[in-house]
């Protein structure tokens, strides 16, 4: 192997909604209140019914096809920004003004924040649950 | 690119301060995220934010305050964690407990109406239709717009707030006229009209309706002429319990829909759905997680989600005639209606009935229920949805007279004839 690092093919490039560049191992739950299914205190997926439930967001780069736009959800993600326990980013099938506004929160705060993208379901399928991904500021999403 | 006027160039580069420059920029930012082109001035907002989820809203808050924050529309608030007549009643450590208070204080300071109340409409806030307002809390922001014909968003925590401090919310969504529209009719014709005139019916429409229309605007013809608040309540909350739901006509009632072709902009509906009776049997059994067996043990019983009003006290203490429950029995409102029971002297007659009345909170944002969980019974469509995530406890849904009948023999008793 040559010392030379060559980039994977892209998988998908997302619309960037919060700015920035990530990388982790994928997380994908098909739908997802922040409120009701990741508890605050621990940045754990808390819906017993939930694909992936008890595992942490931290680090990770959590894809939901479709969020469930519980108004909390923006409390959560802005407690889960304040104590470190967010995800690496979060990709969305759909934008709604309330996870996106944990982060425009966080950011007036001062506290850590994280980047959002927007990518449809049918482009989230490509994207195997596990996979190591890089994301770069331009929203395209790689496997590492 | 979202526009702003010049008065809100003013407010963003701080004329009336840090914390109205802070809420312009925040409501601007979710604008641009909404892909809105321009903000909307609104009349008054309902916030949903107060509620504590962890330090960190409580700090947003504070930061607000000291930052000059002022609301620049009249806003209530919605229940906070913490039932500040009975403090002791919410179990939570010292320091969340402090903290949910320094919350409710900040919001306070900020000039919201500590109306703790999750029905704000029943309180005193009712915008004039097509007024455009910032409200929070699903189950408020459905009958804004289903019931009063005012116009919000469904607003996310501290976007809520934000409204209300810079009097503006981004223009998208359902504050313009083509997102109103209905395009899904629901036809209840087909529908036993003795079921439609009980209370019970209405909560499981709603959670019904949530399941299957979720953010598509639905208008349902053929419910009854002259439903009262208290009805309308239970279907908006159920419905924006089980979907994400924040507008759906009621042909005859929603004030922009006065008929089927006026709900529908003229155009014909994409889809139709005959309701049927077996759609709704269903629909009620999904709000069940436990087995609803005759004489089964309950552990709790608890109502008042949405806050109850005076007419629903009213219908409590007729119904259980002077008998007492044997269970544990929480009842959840606001200060609207303690005041109002007192005046009419029935408070009395409520704590007679071994009822406890949870005020500025309900029980499953904050833990009240006796420890250790087991079975709650209610009559409450967003009780039912929430009790096994928020509070452990499997639930039973009842009409409000399975309640009563429960309580006083302290086994559930349900009665099945209405729903066969």
């Amino acid at each position: 192997m040559s010392g030379s690092r060559v980039l994977a093919f892209p998988v998908a490039r997302a619309d960037v909604v919060q700015r920035g560049a990530a990388a982790g191992r994928a997380l994908k739950i098909d739908t997802l209140s922040f409120w009701g299914g990741v508890d605050p205190a621990t940045g754990r997926l808390s819906d017993p019914a939930t694909a992936h439930h008890g595992e942490a967001l931290a680090g990770r780069v959590l894809l939901v096809a479709e969020p469930r736009g519980s108004s909390s959800s923006s409390a959560v993600m802005l407690e889960l920004l304040r104590t470190g326990r967010a995800p690496a980013a979060v990709v969305l099938g759909r934008i709604d003004a309330i996870l996106g506004l944990g982060i425009v929160v966080a950011r007036e705060m001062s506290w850590p924040t994280i980047p959002l993208y927007r990518l449809p379901a049918d482009a989230q399928a490509r994207i195997p649950d596990g996979a190591a991904l890089r994301i770069n500021a331009d929203g395209v999403i790689r496997l590492a | 690119m979202v526009q702003l006027t010049a008065e809100e160039q003013a407010l963003r580069d701080g004329r009336e301060g840090p914390a109205a420059a802070l809420a312009l920029r925040i409501v601007a930012e979710a604008a641009r995220m909404l892909g809105a082109e321009r903000l909307v001035p609104i009349e008054s907002a309902h916030i949903d934010g107060c509620l504590y989820h962890g330090d960190s809203g409580t700090l947003f808050a504070e930061r607000l305050v000291a930052g000059d924050g002022r609301v620049r529309v009249p806003t209530t608030l919605n229940v906070g964690a913490l039932d500040l007549l009975h403090p002791e009643r919410a179990r939570l450590e010292a320091h969340q407990a402090a903290m949910a208070r320094r919350m409710m204080d900040a919001y306070m300071d900020l000039g919201c109406r500590p109306t703790w109340t999750c029905a704000p409409y029943q309180a005193g806030h009712r915008p004039a239709p097509g007024t455009h307002v910032a409200w929070g809390e699903s189950n408020a922001v459905a009958f804004c717009n289903s019931v009063l014909g005012a116009r919000s968003e469904r607003y996310g925590d501290y976007l809520d707030i934000c409204a209300a401090l810079a009097g503006r919310a981004p223009d998208t969504g359902l504050h313009r006229d083509e997102n109103r529209r209905a395009t899904l009719l629901i036809d209840t014709g087909g529908l036993d009209p003795r079921l439609m005139a009980e209370d019970a019916f209405y909560p499981v429409l709603g959670a019904w309706l949530g399941a299957t229309a979720g953010a598509t605007i639905a208008a349902i013809d053929g419910l009854p002429a002259g439903l009262s608040d208290d009805r309308l309540k239970a279907l908006c909350a159920a419905a924006a319990t089980t979907g994400a739901v924040g507008l759906f006509h009621i042909i005859g009632t929603t004030p922009e829909a006065p008929d089927i072709a006026t709900a529908f902009g003229g155009a014909p509906p994409a889809g139709t759905i005959r309701l049927t009776g077996a759609m709704l049997h269903a629909a009620r059994d999904r709000l069940s997680t436990a087995e609803p067996a005759r004489g089964a043990a309950i552990d709790a019983i608890a109502i008042g989600s949405p806050h109850l009003s005076v007419d629903e006290f009213w219908r409590l203490l007729r119904l259980l005639d002077g008998r007492r429950s044997r269970l544990p029995f929480y009842a959840c409102t606001g200060r609207h209606t303690i005041d109002k029971l007192e005046e009419f002297g029935l408070m009395d007659e409520v704590k007679a009935a071994n009822v406890t009345v949870v005020a500025d909170t309900c029980v499953v944002v904050t833990p009240i229920l006796p420890p250790g969980g087991g079975v709650l019974l209610t009559n409450s469509g967003k009780f039912a949805h929430y009790s096994r995530p928020n509070t452990g406890y499997d639930v039973v849904y009842g009409s409000l007279s399975d309640v009563v009948e429960t309580a006083v023999a302290g086994r559930l008793v349900r009665d099945e004839a209405l729903w066969r």
